[in-house]
């Protein structure tokens, strides 16, 4: 892993969003926009947490990161100003990760929602297709479910909100859009993310040496297998 | 043992599978882990030892040997070949004894623990089932009628024949939980999180009104039911990893509790966090019952843990001495084998 240089003003400018989710859970959320960089500098944060003694637990999520403490902390104001100051005095880490590529049938039965993609972004079926498979994505954070990798790099064209109501019984290996993040579903079952697609991939086995099959860091390409419209 | 009868998802489940949520694990584990512990603790097993959540009944099992059982947690009204026990209670089981389970009067899990704890293979670091995933516990999955449980290997420890119980914690430490509502209300605290003020006036009303639990409501989360509420502008938040104990509030404005099988990580706005030490308590509020979240400080929070952590202790103590005692007059070695 190489440190990447960052600008010290960037380190400065805007504070990190500190809370609580109950006890001695805190989430430390990167301001500013939903890239790279800022994934980075989460990383980092992990990485300069990893060994201070009260820390149970860091799971890094979309540029953000919760930090398990082993204990309710006495004074949890003292431990939100050390992170905020971890947050600043964190650089951007590379976690440069392997390539896995992914192939994809889009469209049929399981791209249930393409239809309402086609209708928010404005663009036709294969224009939202094309535009899926042509991007690189990076795995930001696993989460939600076993091994489940949260892509970021999606084009912005293709955007889509989470449902409303969510699909009650989504099959796994839908390949899915939910806003500005892109994944491939692990569990079949309910899911607010949207369907465009289906791929056949085994992404955690409970019994590997390395139960995932994602790590952040990696970079996933979508594989255009087949396109049923 | 083998089960003779059970309801639908039935698990085995230990204190939960830590240190995975960064790839998405939930962490499961009991829903309410003073009840296990507690079960455990009057065996001489590990706290971390693995036993049966039962929360759907009647639950029937035949001993295959000679052993010690303890049970826990909402009073499910044991009854071992035609003797009603004690809630609470840990005694010496032989084999071929028949145990009945049948549906508690109030709290909605008990649990069965055995001496030497229940033997299924440790999956990433735990006994616990994992619904969601499919693994841990026995295969995966909720228990079955004719499925077979082993115990791991250890003495069984020296029970006074008709055995050994605890005071409830509702009871023993009523100091340090909230009492009830009048109407029966369960009173939970919380510390507001993240989104806490961006719902306003309804941050308030949050607060002040009760909340039913829904019928959809399980393992994974309990879904309220009240006079929804709002963010003043609707939030689309980056995903983010979760803990048991967070409220969050869905587009249509009814919370969501996380509860064991929580997912890891999840974006709606999230208006509060249960402390963790009251947890216990929302893994017995039954569904249709109502609950009302009170706000807290940490302080509260340390007072209430360590209370809990001396309550253990106290078990802990008290148990190995009625068994040292047992077992000093049979002539064998107790459970403090580093005094001699």
């Amino acid at each position: 892993m190489n440190t990447l240089a960052t600008p010290a003003i960037a380190a400065a400018t805007e504070a990190a969003k500190i809370s609580m989710i109950g006890s001695r859970a805190f989430l430390v959320e990167a301001p500013g926009a939903f890239d790279l960089p800022a994934q980075r500098r989460i990383w980092a944060l992990a990485q300069a947490l990893e060994a201070q003694p009260d820390v149970q637990e860091l799971v890094p999520g979309m540029t953000n990161l919760l930090v398990l403490l082993k204990a309710t902390p006495a004074d949890p104001q003292a431990v939100l100003t050390r992170l905020r100051d971890a947050w600043a005095a964190s650089a951007e880490l590379d976690r440069p990760g392997r390539l896995i590529e992914i192939p994809v049938h889009y469209g049929g039965e399981m791209g249930a929602d393409l239809p309402a993609i086609c209708d928010f972004s404005g663009l036709p079926a294969a224009e939202v297709i094309a535009r899926h498979h042509a991007r690189t994505y990076t795995v930001f954070a696993l989460g939600s479910a076993p091994g489940f990798g949260y892509l970021h790099g999606l084009d912005p064209a293709i955007f889509m909100p989470r449902k409303k109501v969510p699909s009650l019984n989504m099959p796994r290996g839908t390949v899915t859009i939910g806003g500005m993040q892109a994944g491939v579903s692990v569990l079949t079952g309910p899911n607010g993310w949207n369907a465009l697609g289906y791929a056949e991939i085994e992404v955690f086995d409970p019994h590997a040496a390395h139960p995932a099959l994602m790590a952040p860091g990696d970079t996933v390409r979508f594989l255009p297998e087949r396109i049923e419209l | 043992m083998e089960i003779l009868a059970t309801g639908p998802l039935n698990t085995v489940q230990d204190l939960g599978r830590f240190g995975y949520r960064n790839v998405g694990v939930t962490t499961s584990g009991a829903m309410d882990p003073l009840a296990l512990r507690a079960a455990n603790l009057l065996l001489g097993n590990a706290e971390t030892a693995a036993a049966v959540e039962v929360q759907t009944f009647p639950f029937r099992l035949r001993f295959d040997q000679d052993g010690a059982i303890a049970i826990t947690g909402a009073d499910c009204r044991p009854v071992l070949d035609g003797m009603p026990l004690p809630p609470w209670w840990a005694l010496p089981v032989r084999a071929g004894q028949v145990l009945d389970l049948t549906a508690p009067v109030s709290g909605a899990r008990s649990y069965l623990a055995i001496a030497g704890g229940i033997d299924v293979p440790v999956v990433l670091g735990s006994r616990s089932t994992a619904l969601r995933g499919d693994f841990g516990g026995l295969d995966g999955r909720a228990l079955q009628q004719g499925d077979r449980l082993a115990a791991c290997t250890a003495p069984p420890p020296d029970l006074p024949a008709t055995g050994l119980g605890v005071v409830p914690p509702e009871t023993a430490l009523a100091a340090y939980f909230p009492a009830r509502d009048e109407t029966g209300t369960l009173v939970l605290r919380a510390l507001p999180s993240g989104e806490h003020d961006l719902f306003g006036r309804d941050a308030e009303r949050f607060w002040a009104q009760e909340w039913k639990i829904s019928a959809q409501s399980n393992r994974t989360g309990y879904r309220l039911s009240g006079d929804p509420i709002h963010p003043d502008t609707p939030v689309e938040m980056r995903s983010h990893g979760l803990v048991p104990g967070v409220v969050q509030v869905p587009p249509a404005g009814e919370p969501i509790i996380q509860m064991s099988d929580a997912n890891t990580a999840g974006g709606y706005p999230k208006i509060a966090g249960v402390i963790e030490i009251d947890l216990w308590r929302l893994g017995q509020a039954r569904i249709g019952s109502r609950i009302r979240l009170e706000r807290s400080d940490v302080a509260t929070a340390i007072a209430a843990e360590k209370a809990v952590e001396a309550w253990l202790s106290d078990i802990r103590h008290t148990a190995a001495m009625v068994t040292d005692a047992l077992a000093g007059m049979a002539g064998r070695q107790g459970r403090n084998k580093d005094e001699d």
